[in-house]
Formats: structure tokens, sequence, C-alpha cells
């Protein structure tokens, strides 16, 4: 696009400076808080901590919370995208901007909203009451927590997968058809490797801030459930023992590392088959 | 390896900072104060800097955990701090105060009450390093139209008639100062066996609490969400008042007297500024309108009679009967290993 090497070299510089000081140093920084001790020594011992049972109880309930919460947002998504892409564009369109309205809103100002409606008090049972059906306590349970994170990230599901699933050609349908297939035919064998880009961006996008996650889970999971994001806040805000929170932090980007891989994996063996 | 990256910390800090701090020159009449959110009228710094020509450079934290390595990092060069009692001693242990100089503080010797010194004694055993700010007492607060059993003593919060509404607080040592208290023993606790038992009560008493709480215990009482809920009695004042329906209550068990204190830092460069902030705070008038804005009780004792409000005088929990806080025990610093095992055992009681 850019003509001279020269001039790429320029355009590029802004990110490359950007990149360095906001995803090179803080990187270096972590790991070395992690791979060090108080007195500056290396040592695996931060990371080994992982294996007390506190911290290892956290990261698991951290993943199994995430797991929930990328399953139901992709099993809400796909369906929903589905009936959106044979709408008239304009439709379409319009539904998806009301599915992507909760983004316009601070995450956190929404999670308190959450907090009102699960109250042993709230919205919900105030409802129920009426109906003169018996009280749900939702609050601080694990179920509030990821309805929350449900309600945050789904739209990060649904907007990759309606791109992706608009972009494929109509003829293609046509031709799948012709050739004598049913319609769970040319979904299987058609719409879902076509669409698999999108789903795999959007797992990627919903799984890794619900794994992460430690003000959702502050606020409807009222402290008592300790996600391996909180353990990481409170390492450094409370205990200020950075070397153990960049640790925890080095072992979470490692589960995101392979999430990652995986979904490289199923991108890259969706591309050859196309082939 | 860390010097690269203090080098790095700096230049990105520099960058971002508009590079407008450089210019501090040491003649300029400044103090530097380093305290908790909202905890000075900000009229009375006004009236300090017309009074004195001193310019007040404020600057606030939200947990002593926070504080601490700002300070002894010596990122600014604080001269006056107000850390809560365990804190201070750490401070002292480690070097980081300097001891004050109570010649220049005539108002904190006529104003500031003797039991307050005495109570002090606890983090600062010679009186040396500090003048008490605030002070409290950890209580339970419940709301007189739900809770029918008298609540006196810290195991209503064990009564499984109040499963899911009962509020506690979300720290270490708030947390087990509650069972260790009901065992008899010492809130500064250091046995490990005895805070095992401490740790089985709370893993027994979680099911039957709704939430670990600091800021949120205020609006949760107040909306009648929660009807039993730890408190420090600096927002009790306020709560009582804001919804009539609250009380509280010191559990006769025991609890935490908590105390704020002025120090001065190892590193002051305005030494006598420092001793004429701590001693201008000290002052009745001064006193009075910190008092108004933050609800805390004040260990200045020349408070009372000068406050107009009827309420805030005659609040039993903004001025107690002094039996109240008489045999109480204050926080102590109780070391890294013992910090970190008390946070081991939080973590471990909401894991389970």
């Amino acid at each position: 696009m850019f003509r001279s090497i020269k001039m790429r070299n320029l355009f590029l510089a802004p990110f490359c400076v950007w990149a360095g000081i906001f995803i090179f140093v803080p990187l270096v920084c972590i790991i070395y808080y992690g791979l060090t001790d108080m007195s500056g020594n290396f040592t695996f011992d931060n990371l080994a901590i992982i294996s007390h049972r506190e911290y290892y109880s956290s990261l698991q309930l951290s993943i199994i919370l995430a797991l929930v919460t990328t399953i139901v947002c992709l099993l809400l998504a796909y369906p929903l995208c589905l009936i959106l892409v044979d709408k008239a564009k304009s439709v379409g369109t319009i539904i998806i901007l009301l599915f992507v309205l909760p983004l316009w809103m601070n995450t956190l100002l929404s999670t308190m909203a959450w907090q009102t409606i699960f109250e042993r008090d709230g919205i919900l049972n105030q409802v129920l009451r009426l109906l003169s059906l018996p009280d749900m306590t939702l609050i601080n349970t694990p179920t509030a927590v990821v309805i929350g994170m449900i309600y945050n990230y789904l739209p990060y599901m649904v907007l990759p997968l309606y791109v992706a699933l608009s972009k494929i050609d109509k003829s293609i349908f046509e031709a799948a058809r012709d050739l004598g297939a049913n319609s769970w035919q040319t979904f299987s064998k058609v719409t879902l490797p076509l669409s698999l880009p999108g789903a795999i961006s959007g797992i990627t996008m919903v799984f890794i801030p619900s794994l992460t996650t430690f003000a959702i889970s502050a606020l409807l999971g009222g402290s008592k459930l300790l996600l391996i994001g909180n353990v990481i806040e409170q390492e450094f805000t409370v205990e200020y023992d950075w070397h153990l929170g960049s640790a925890l932090s080095i072992i979470l980007m490692i589960f995101i590392i392979i999430n990652m891989v995986i979904t490289l994996v199923f991108d890259k063996s969706t591309k050859e088959d196309e082939n | 390896m860390k010097k690269i990256l203090a080098v790095l910390f700096v230049m990105v800090a520099f960058v971002f900072s508009g590079c407008g701090t450089g210019k501090n020159d040491a003649q300029k009449n400044e103090v530097y104060v380093y305290t908790w959110g909202d905890y000075i009228n900000p009229a009375t710094l006004e009236m300090f800097e017309k009074e004195t020509g001193i310019h007040v450079v404020l600057d606030t934290f939200d947990t002593n955990e926070s504080m601490y390595p700002r300070v002894s990092e010596g990122a600014v060069h604080y001269d006056v701090i107000c850390p809560s009692d365990y804190m201070i001693q750490k401070m002292i242990d480690n070097d980081l105060l300097q001891p004050l100089d109570f010649n220049k503080l005539p108002e904190a010797k006529k104003n500031i009450g003797e039991h307050f010194f005495k109570q002090s004694k606890s983090f600062d055993p010679e009186n040396k390093y500090s003048v008490p700010y605030a002070w409290g007492v950890v209580g339970i607060m419940y709301n007189t139209k739900k809770v029918t059993d008298p609540v006196d003593s810290w195991n209503i919060l064990w009564n499984e008639k109040y499963k899911d509404r009962i509020l506690m607080q979300d720290s270490p040592r708030d947390a087990f100062m509650i069972p260790l208290k009901i065992m008899g023993r010492s809130l500064n606790e250091t046995d490990k066996a005895q805070l095992d038992l401490a740790k089985e009560m709370l893993v027994k008493q979680k099911p039957l609490v709704q939430a670990y709480v600091i800021d949120e215990v205020k609006d949760k009482m107040i909306s009648g969400e929660a009807d039993l809920g730890v408190i420090y009695s600096g927002e009790a004042l306020l709560l009582t008042l804001a919804n009539p329906d609250l009380q509280f209550a010191i559990p006769k068990e025991g609890t935490n007297f908590w105390i704020d204190s002025w120090v001065i830092t190892k590193d002051s460069e305005n030494l006598d500024n420092a001793h004429k902030f701590i001693n201008f705070m000290c002052r009745p008038d001064i006193a009075v309108m910190n008092f108004e804005e933050l609800g805390y009780p004040t260990p200045n004792t020349a408070v009372r009679d000068l406050l107009t409000n009827e309420d805030y005088k005659n609040s039993p929990v903004a001025f107690p009967d002094p039996s109240t806080y008489e045999n109480q025990e204050t926080y102590k610093y109780l070391g890294n290993e013992m910090d970190s095992y008390y946070n081991r055992l939080w973590m471990q009681v909401k894991v389970d």
C-alpha cells in the first residue's frame, strides 16, 4: 500500500512506540517480578504457589465459570445470528445494534444494575412475590456471576459471528441445495465450517475476559467467590506482594495462550479444509 | 535488572506526567500531607494556608497497604502522614518515622485525651512518634425491626436465624478478630493452632453470610438488604442518623480499638511546617470542623463542648461512655510472615 519502505516505517512508528511502552515493558516487568523473590534473586517458588489449594481452587473455579459463560454465549449467539442473516440487511443491522447496546454503558454500572436486580429485596424477587412465587437467592452465587458475564460479553460473541455468517455468499447455499443437500447437510457441511473463524474469534473474545474478570465476581459474588482475578488483585493491592501477583498473572497468561493455540489450530484446519 | 526497570518506569512516568513536576526547589514554603481520602475538611486547609502562609500539598490513599510502599520507596517525600495503629508500628520498625518534638505541639498536649495516648502505647510504646487524629471501634450494626434477639455478643453472627442477612468485613484481620474474641483470645493472636480454629469457625459461618464487604455495608444496611453488619463505629454514626431503625452495639467479648494518628516521616524536608500542621489540626476549632465533615469519633477532648449539632453531641456512638473502650485491644503489626498466614487462611475461608 505504501510505496516506499521509509513511508511504511513512518506509519508503523506510533504503533511500535505504543506497543513498546504499554505491551512490551509491562510484560517484561511481570515476568521479572514473577520470577524473582523479594531480594531480587531468580526463583520458581512464586509459580509453585499455584499448587496450594486456595490458589488452584480459585483458578479452577475461574476456568469453569469462563467455560460455562463461553458455551452459553455461543449457544445464544449462533441461532440468533443465523436468523438475522436471513433478514433484510437493514433489519439485521438494527437488531445487532440493539445487542451491542450494553457496550455503550460502563461495565461496572451495568453490573451494579444486576446487583439491584438479584438482591434479596431486589427487582427479581419483587416480581416473583407479585406473582406469588417463592423467592430466588441469586446474588452472591456462581450463577449470578455467570449471568453478569454473559450479559457483558455476549456482544463480543454476536459481532464476529454475525460478520462471518453474513459474509457467506448466498449462492453457495443455492449450490448446496442444487446438488441435493438437505437443510441439515447444508448447515453442517457449508454454514458451520464457513462460520467457524467468526465463532473462534468470538470464543476467544468471551473466554479471555471471563477468565480474568475480578470486578464482576466482586460485585455479584459478594466476595464469597474467589476467582483468580480477585486473588491477583488482592496480591497487588492488599498483600502488596508483586512477585506473587505477577507469578499468578504469568500462570493465567499460560492458560490464555493455551486457549489461543487451540483456536489457532482449529482455524488452520478449517482453512486447510477449504483448500 | 531492577535498575533498568526503574529507569524505564521513571521514563514512562516522566513522559506521561507532562514533565511538569521537576521544578521542586527546597525554598518553597510547603508541607506534603498524605492521608485517607475525605479525611480533612478542605476549609481547614485554606485556613491553615492563610494563617501560616504554608502551602499544603495533599495526597490521599485508601488503604494502609497502598500507602506503605509509596513512602518506603521514597517515591514522593511526604512530611506528614496519617496511618493506622499497626501500620505506624510497622513504619517505626522499618525506620521510616522520626520522633516528634512535642514542644512544638502545645495544642496536641492540651487537647488530645490522655486515654488515647495510653492506648497508642500498643503500637508506639513511648508515645514518641504519633498524635491521635481519629479513633473508633468495630461493632455490630443491626436493624431493630428485624433482629429480635439482644445484640451483645459476636455469637449472634453465627445464629442460623439470620442466614443470608449477615454482612462481614472483607479483610483478614477484621474477619479473624471476631472468632478470636469469641474464643477469648487476643486479636493479635500468633498461635497458628488457634488461628486454624478461628478459620474453622469462619468456614462454618460462611453459609450464613450474605457477603463480605467493605464500603457496601453502608448502602446495604440503610436499604435493609442486610439486618446485621460488622461495621466501623465511624460509619455507624452516619448510618444511625440516616436510618433510625439501625442501632450500633459493641459486643461484650471485646473488639478492635483502632487509632489513626499523625506521624512525621524520617526524610521530611519541611520539619517545622510539619509540626505546625499537626499542631493546627489539634486546635479545638479545627478539630470541630473536621469532626463535622468526617463523622469519625475524635480523640480531641475539646470538641464535644463546641458542637452545635445536638444529634452529634448526644450520639453515644461518637462520644461513648469511657467504659466501652476500656480494656480494648488495638491491632499490632505481626510481621510479614504472620500477615501472609492470616491472608492465606482468609483465602481458604473463601474457597471452602
